[in-house]
């Protein structure tokens, strides 16, 4: 079943610059998902559609049966309730501990603090940080900010998990711990499709690629066939 | 439920936040107590002027002294007349008729040289005395029209009205009481527009944290509303010193001067409950000028 269908999408921002040329693509329920490419392939322009930070110039976005190119700035946030983001750069609250960083997300819909505990223990409890909850952003190593980030963009239980370069900051082994959260929660249900230019670490998950080169689809591999060698 | 689950928190975090943003709050903080500081005193001056006018509007008096042989009849008569002109009080107090013994009689009673001289003119025919009316009027500043129709009354002999000395005192008084008023909205306006830019500094600061909001899925009433209560709280927090200036400033000024300057010239105003209200007066602006404020520099962070 077609979670996310992308229908001949381009994007062209104000500078001129196109971004994204005429792209389909669709992504099924429960998949995991690299996308991969030089820099400034559109790789991070087409997740930024994704999560509806950007606009396709043209084409469509249907997340779950909604057109994500039609919803307005104001209602943009009905769209992000049903996503998780990860960035590379973590975005956390750096004021703000790891147990708050995680409840915000879930404060903010007005849910009780006892579903709110309950639920931040378990998705800190499955990205390993379960004794760190007190611990604030600067006291945590990279990896471990971004599990915090990544348990951040879960604890709604959303159905997609956006990752954008999430490794980028990171040495190899941590990636590889990061790597091991995501396929963790993947194997829950959740839709996780990760931007990411760390062609060992693909190579390694064996799951679905999909590189992209000047805004376009170079080419596509199934789950298990890609090669770190293919770029 | 979920809805005053979500104000509790916002009015937590936004209580955090000031203290957790202090020193950008303490900007914010100090830019609303200074112009409260000024907010204050500018209605303070207001206030007490406007006292003073209206005190100065309540006593002065104009008198109108009748021609030596105006009969009593005709002495009668020109009370009506005097009522008909525009600008005289309505009440009975404001027109009030001073027969010329009883004229003498008070001038004796309020000192012993009138007393001595004045004692031998003890009948009508002897008196010298000139009957007359005590008027007075509604609008101070309209006196020399109201005075010029009492001069042409029938039987009238002079008028007398401090000169015109209260009356341009008055007029400038007006003129102090107008100013401070377009002073104090303007100092509102300005306050609220400082503040903003102030707060827009310390927001922008908190682009980072707008903009996780806005990832996480919170609405834009979700990210407005934890500024704007934060706002409150600085708006509140910025009104408490100017407060205190207030209540204890002005009490002892006010205990100072014994409640009169130049004499008993001015009389200021009472501190109970003037202090009170403005008091209210600046918590209400402060919480007001916070939140604007506020709202309008989150505004700029949020697409919409």
């Amino acid at each position: 079943m077609e979670l996310i269908t992308i229908k001949n999408a381009s994007k062209t921002y104000k500078t001129g610059v196109t971004a994204i040329h005429d792209l389909s693509i669709n992504f099924k329920k429960g998949e995991f998902v690299f996308i991969i490419g030089a820099t400034g392939c559109g790789k991070s322009t087409l997740i930024k559609m994704l999560y509806r930070e950007e606009r396709p110039t043209s084409g469509q976005i249907f997340i779950g049966g909604i057109d994500v190119a039609k919803i307005t700035n104001r209602k943009v946030y009905k769209i992000r309730r049903k996503l998780g983001v990860v960035f590379q750069d973590f975005k956390l609250l750096p004021k703000s501990t790891v147990y708050e960083n995680v409840a915000f997300a879930l404060e903010i819909f007005g849910v009780p603090s006892d579903e709110i505990y309950a639920k931040v223990v378990k998705v800190l409890e499955l990205v390993g940080l379960k004794n760190k909850a007190k611990q604030y952003p600067h006291q945590l190593s990279g990896g471990e900010q971004q599990r915090v980030a990544i348990a951040r963009a879960i604890v709604n239980g959303p159905k997609i998990l956006i990752c954008d370069e999430p490794t980028g900051n990171l040495d190899e082994k941590t990636s590889m711990g990061i790597m091991n959260v995501l396929e963790a929660i993947n194997k829950l249900g959740t839709t996780v499709i990760v931007v990411t230019h760390d062609t060992e670490i693909v190579d390694k998950m064996k799951k679905r690629v999909v590189v992209l080169d000047e805004g376009r689809i170079l080419k596509e591999y199934a789950e298990g066939e890609y090669r770190h060698e293919a770029i | 439920m979920r809805l005053f689950r979500i104000l509790s928190r916002n009015i937590r975090d936004s209580f955090k936040s000031v203290f957790r943003n202090f020193s950008l709050s303490i900007a914010s903080i100090s830019c609303i107590t200074i112009t409260l500081i000024v907010v204050a005193i500018a209605i303070i001056l207001s206030a007490n002027v406007n006292e003073f006018t209206r005190r100065v509007e309540k006593d002065v008096t104009i008198v109108v002294f009748l021609d030596e042989d105006v009969s009593e009849e005709r002495f009668k008569a020109i009370e009506g007349e005097i009522r008909q002109i525009d600008n005289v009080g309505p009440k009975d107090s404001d027109v009030v008729a001073k027969d010329k013994m009883e004229i003498r009689k008070e001038l004796m009673d309020s000192s012993d040289t009138y007393a001595s001289v004045l004692d031998k003119y003890d009948t009508r025919d002897t008196n010298f005395i000139k009957d007359a009316y005590h008027v007075k009027v509604v609008d101070i500043t309209k006196m020399e029209k109201t005075v010029s129709a009492l001069k042409k009354i029938d039987g009238v002999n002079t008028v007398k009205y401090g000169e015109g000395m209260i009356e341009r005192l008055v007029t400038i008084f007006d003129v102090v009481r107008k100013a401070t008023y377009v002073v104090v909205i303007a100092l509102i306006l300005v306050t609220a527009f400082l503040i903003s830019n102030t707060i827009k500094i310390t927001i922008f600061s908190r682009k980072r944290e707008i903009d996780i909001m806005r990832l996480v899925g919170a609405s834009n009433m979700n990210i407005k509303i934890p500024f704007i209560f934060e706002g409150l709280f600085l708006g509140i927090m910025g009104s408490i010193i100017p407060i205190i200036i207030v209540t204890y400033g002005y009490s002892s000024l006010y205990n100072y001067f014994d409640g009169e300057l130049f004499g008993n010239f001015v009389t200021l105003v009472k501190p109970n409950p003037f202090i009170f209200s403005i008091s209210g007066f600046l918590i209400i602006i402060g919480m007001i000028v916070g939140m604007v404020g506020s709202w309008r520099a989150v505004r700029k962070h949020l697409k919409i």
